[in-house]
């Protein structure tokens, strides 16, 4: 095969409903990559499969396959998604059933990946002596370890090769990388070997710009934000990748948004850290290597890409309950917005004080003033000409009690504080559940993925 | 014909686009030239320690940059930016997504 196109087709879930259907329809393609694991979504699915042994994965993807999967298994277009969550199994099983209704039994091959999930090891791990310390704080994870809801390592891309030879058209995995499910696909079309570690790093670079969804193909994109075209019908991206290693971005023709160089490196700089050292479980990619050029009308070739060993290391994420926080809203109005929410702040940390109740922090924001640039902001602002600012006051406490005190004391305000507040429409804000996150790393020695083929 | 003059003060809004987001309470943000020559000038003045004092009051820790020459861009990590960052955060921005613009205010000094 000279080229082979992989179609990104979820960023997260959540992500377009539309998006799926439309990489598969609108051209040919070869794989759907979908992405559906954020660092806190392992825990709600954790949480969903402990009241129900049968849940635990990415619904949506259910849906979302029901649409396409007469045109997946008629075309032969392969897919590889982290939909299985903490029960790849049951996803499994969820699709191959809608398969059947769809009159498609005998026509699918399902493969599963686990072996990620650590949740029922971590005494054992931590008896042997792994301390699973926090990779931001040094903290060991015995400190919280009965809080811990969640815990799963970080599977590469073999795994996924290993399922689609043995023939499987759909993938399914648990915490396996986003840049994982199309490095897969690639090492599997070309025969890449894992150590070489340039190609590796290629199709890790290829994963990380369509990983995001349309945030390489002109959604999200500052550059010139206001002639991106047609962002209603916004075409979500496909990497062209041929076999030394380069590839294009791409998408469907007749879609909206754009695929420039300027775009594709916004994406490329997105949450990448030291770019001589993006690491995955794969290999080490050096992202200062990159070269991109544009090859024509919505089309950026990307080539050069350099890699280095992988680790002896995997990351781990882990999700422990935390405590409570609640953020409450009220809206000042012309004139004196600003100085009015502001003196509300004031009147309300006061009684707190009084009160005292004490937090682990509270936090103030006046929307329309200094909520996202901070100080920044304020310089030479036009405080008087202020239309309206939104006071947003938040606190944290691992005391419920604490916190749900503190929601009782912002309604009383729009009587008993400044003038000219509204917008309370929506009531007493509710203590929420925090669930933090906690990294670590894990010898990968200790964790083996685990590979299963289910017909359907 | 070029006329030597006085430096200027340009804002970043006019010389480089960014993209920022998230990494645990780090906020990363990459910041690009729009004109292949004008990265010289970013690397020049842009300097992390310039951009820790751009930040002054919104992060806590210390700042790292890094250079793409290959890109023309910069990329920054604003460590203890993001209030504890994810679900802890009790900020509007928990996942940095907009420090991106917010360094976009800086002026610098442009020769011409």
């Amino acid at each position: 095969m000279s080229t082979v196109r992989i179609a990104g087709g979820q960023g997260f879930w959540g992500d377009w409903v539309e998006a799926p259907y439309r990489q598969v329809t609108g051209g040919p393609i070869d794989y759907l990559m979908m992405d559906y694991l954020a660092e806190v979504t392992m825990s709600i699915l954790q949480k969903q499969k402990s009241r129900d042994s049968s849940r635990g994965y990415a619904t949506d993807f259910i849906s979302q396959m029901e649409r396409i999967l007469p045109t997946v298994v008629d075309r032969g277009i392969k897919v590889t998604a982290n939909a299985g969550g903490v029960n790849p199994r049951g996803c499994a099983r969820a699709l191959a059933d809608m398969a059947r209704k769809l009159g498609l039994a005998g026509k699918l091959r399902i493969g599963i990946v686990t072996g990620d999930d650590l949740l029922e090891r971590l005494d054992g791990l931590l008896a042997r002596g792994h301390q699973l310390a926090n990779l931001d704080t040094g903290r060991p994870l015995r400190d919280v370890r009965d809080k811990v809801l969640s815990a799963n390592a970080y599977l590469g891309a073999a795994p996924v090769v290993e399922a689609l030879q043995k023939g499987a058209q759909v993938v399914i995995t648990g915490r396996v990388t986003d840049t994982g499910l199309t490095l897969g696909p690639l090492m599997h079309t070309f025969g890449w070997t894992p150590e070489d570690w340039d190609k590796i790093a290629a199709g890790t670079v290829a994963g990380h710009i369509i990983e995001c969804g349309a945030q390489c193909s002109g959604g999200n994109c500052l550059n010139d934000w206001k002639r991106v075209p047609d962002l209603a019908r916004v075409g979500y991206p496909i990497v062209e990748a041929r076999a030394d290693g380069t590839f294009d971005l791409i998408k469907h023709p007749n879609t909206g948004g754009r695929i420039d160089v300027p775009g594709v490196t916004e994406q490329l700089v997105y949450e990448m850290g030291d770019p001589h050292t993006y690491i995955t479980p794969d290999g080490v990619a050096d992202f200062t290597t990159i070269r991109l050029k544009q090859a024509g009308k919505d089309r950026v070739q990307v080539s050069g890409v350099r890699g280095k060993p992988a680790t002896d290391k995997l990351k781990v994420s882990i999700a422990y309950f935390y405590g409570y926080k609640a953020v409450g809203t009220l809206v000042y109005a012309w004139p004196d917005a600003l100085a009015k929410a502001q003196a509300a702040d004031r009147i309300l940390r006061q009684r707190l004080q009084d009160l005292k109740l004490e937090f682990d922090a509270i936090h103030t924001e006046f929307v329309g003033a200094n909520a996202t640039h901070g100080p920044l902001a304020l310089k030479g602002l036009d405080a008087d000409a202020l239309p309206e600012v939104q006071l947003r006051i938040g606190v944290r406490s691992p005391d419920e009690a604490r916190v749900d005190r503190f929601t009782r004391e912002i309604a009383p305000l729009i009587l008993n504080g400044p003038p000219s507040v509204t917008g309370f429409a929506g009531g007493r804000p509710k203590p929420e559940e925090i669930v933090a996150y906690w990294p670590a790393l894990i010898d990968k020695t200790l964790v083996k993925p685990v590979v299963e083929i289910m017909d359907v | 014909m070029k006329r030597r003059s006085k430096p200027r003060t340009v804002q970043l809004l006019d010389l480089a686009h960014a993209r920022s987001g998230d990494k645990g309470d780090t906020a990363n943000i990459g910041l690009i030239a729009k004109r292949p020559r004008d990265y010289p000038l970013l690397v020049k003045q842009v300097t992390a320690a310039r951009v820790a004092r751009h930040f002054k009051g919104m992060i806590k820790g210390p700042v790292e940059r890094f250079e793409l020459p290959n890109l023309q861009a910069l990329n920054f990590l604003l460590h203890g930016a993001l209030d504890g960052g994810g679900t802890i955060s009790l900020k509007t921005d928990a996942q940095g997504k907009v420090f991106s613009t917010a360094l976009l205010r800086m002026t610098i000094e442009v020769k011409r």
